[in-house]
């Protein structure tokens, strides 16, 4: 048992779990983010949804807890695909095919996880520096105080849809989050499905099943995160 | 009806396991298109050998697609371009009147080259070794249908059993990882009855010896499932992944 993580397998289960967390904290950021496109749908002033999102976020005491092992989560992901890339390119060994890989049915997707995961990660910097160190106060942030409702009473905080606001009518930093987005969306067309079948769950039977839940998780993802980037920029 | 066809071949050449090796260009004429890709190869080598040089080594042996012995990288496939087939069942009707053929040996860290289109296969061989097999009593003879087996597992333990071993998995795979072939070796096991009872210790002891000897690790491109000549499928790594962390969560 201690030694499970010397194994191939053992390694690639790693790479799957923290894989499978991030994803569900993806989906936490989804929701919060739709949040900014929907005041209207409520009937709440603009950004109310979203600064008490954000509020309950910053105050919730299992969120205090959940954001370390996040972090730890994504350390993991990132050095032990470094270690099983760095493996994978000895074990391929120096000399390529010089009449190239014509193997087709092969995803783009799974040839490029590391190309796809760079790429979400430098994307990751970018959103960290723009929002996240601004609202930890790590990179100076003067918000103007605002009320909105809070569980049934009317709380104030911090105005962070401005802020997310002013970011997203800059038409670069839009262009960053739809490459960015677009780039985890690839990334988990291969990873979900990927990382059930390290776990061993797959068979004939739910092998499709889990790819189609992947291709709908990726899409949601990639074009879900782009599009409440763009709306920003376009109609708020 | 005959057809002919003539050909370019761009054939790795490499003296030894030590020497590097280079591209050498032959041209074959008249080339039926009934004859299999290793029958092109004969006549390649009787060309070479009448004209005094040394004919390419490439390896062969039941010329039937069963005996896992035949390899070649041709145009950028493991096995060619055709699906679900050996080297030495791939016809020339495949290729067309003056197509020029890139032929290499497999690829990977784990399996060296040993001369010109010859590759070490033994690490195979070793994790066969490791547990590729089952244990037997010899004792009394067993009842005949002793032990019933359903239809489905009986039928996936031989899908999987149908693995020739001819390492065109690890040819394909961009890490180099021999999990298809472990993974058939594995399942054909798993499913039945008699070799369940040594599953947990045959996935540890096949899997440890493909860590040690260099394969890399699968990333689920399915590359492998699509150049295995027998069909061999990636739900057989699901059940390897399955086999071998059960088997090392009950350590």
């Amino acid at each position: 048992m201690a030694n499970i993580f010397c194994s191939s397998i053992g390694r690639k289960l790693v790479m799957s779990l923290s894989g499978l967390f991030l994803i569900l904290f993806l989906f936490v950021h989804l929701a919060l983010n739709s949040l900014l496109l929907l005041d209207g749908v409520f009937g709440f002033e603009t950004g109310q949804m979203f600064n008490a999102g954000v509020h309950f976020m910053g105050t919730n005491p299992i969120i205090k807890i959940i954001e370390p092992m996040l972090a730890i989560g994504f350390v993991i992901h990132i050095i032990y695909s470094l270690i099983l890339t760095f493996q994978n390119m000895k074990a391929r060994g120096p000399q390529a095919y010089a009449g190239g890989k014509k193997t087709s049915g092969v995803s783009f997707s799974s040839l490029n996880m590391l190309p796809l995961g760079i790429a979400v990660f430098a994307f990751l910097v970018v959103h960290i520096a723009n929002f996240y160190m601004r609202m930890k106060g790590i990179i100076a942030w003067e918000p103007s105080e605002v009320e909105f409702p809070f569980f049934g009473t009317m709380a104030k905080g911090e105005d962070a849809y401005t802020l997310v606001n002013e970011t997203f009518k800059i038409g670069w930093v839009v262009a960053i989050y739809v490459v960015g987005s677009l780039s985890l969306g690839l990334h988990l067309a291969h990873g979900f499905w990927s990382a059930f079948q390290t776990i061993g769950w797959n068979n004939t039977t739910w092998l499709p099943r889990l790819k189609v839940i992947g291709i709908v998780i990726a899409v949601l993802m990639g074009a879900g995160f782009s599009a409440i980037a763009v709306a920003q920029y376009l109609f708020f | 009806m005959e057809n002919t066809i003539n050909l370019t071949l761009k054939v790795w050449r490499q003296k030894n396991a030590k020497a590097k090796g280079q591209f050498e260009t032959y041209m074959v004429n008249g080339i039926s298109t009934d004859s299999s890709f290793l029958e092109m190869m004969d006549i390649l080598n009787e060309q070479l050998l009448n004209e005094n040089k040394e004919p390419v080594a490439f390896d062969h042996d039941c010329r039937e697609g069963i005996c896992g012995m035949c390899s070649l990288y041709i145009n950028g496939r493991p096995h060619g371009p055709d699906d679900d087939v050996t080297t030495c069942q791939l016809h020339m009707r495949k290729f067309k009147n003056g197509d020029t053929i890139t032929i290499e040996p497999w690829r990977s860290a784990a399996f060296p080259v040993l001369k010109d289109l010859i590759v070490d296969r033994g690490a195979f061989d070793k994790i066969q070794a490791a547990y590729g097999y089952v244990t037997v009593s010899t004792g009394g003879v067993p009842d005949a249908n002793a032990i019933l087996i359903g239809k489905e597992d009986a039928d996936e333990a031989m899908d999987s059993a149908s693995c020739i071993g001819c390492g065109a998995c690890v040819a394909a795979c961009k890490n180099g990882s021999a999990m298809l072939f472990v993974s058939a070796k594995v399942s054909q096991f798993a499913l039945l009855p008699q070799g369940r009872v040594e599953g947990a210790r045959r996935a540890k002891a096949m899997v440890a010896k493909m860590d040690e000897l260099g394969f890399g690790n699968c990333t689920n491109t399915g590359a492998c499932e699509v150049e295995c000549p027998k069909n061999i499928s990636i739900s057989n790594i699901a059940r390897l992944n399955r086999e071998f962390l059960a088997a090392k969560l009950a350590d």
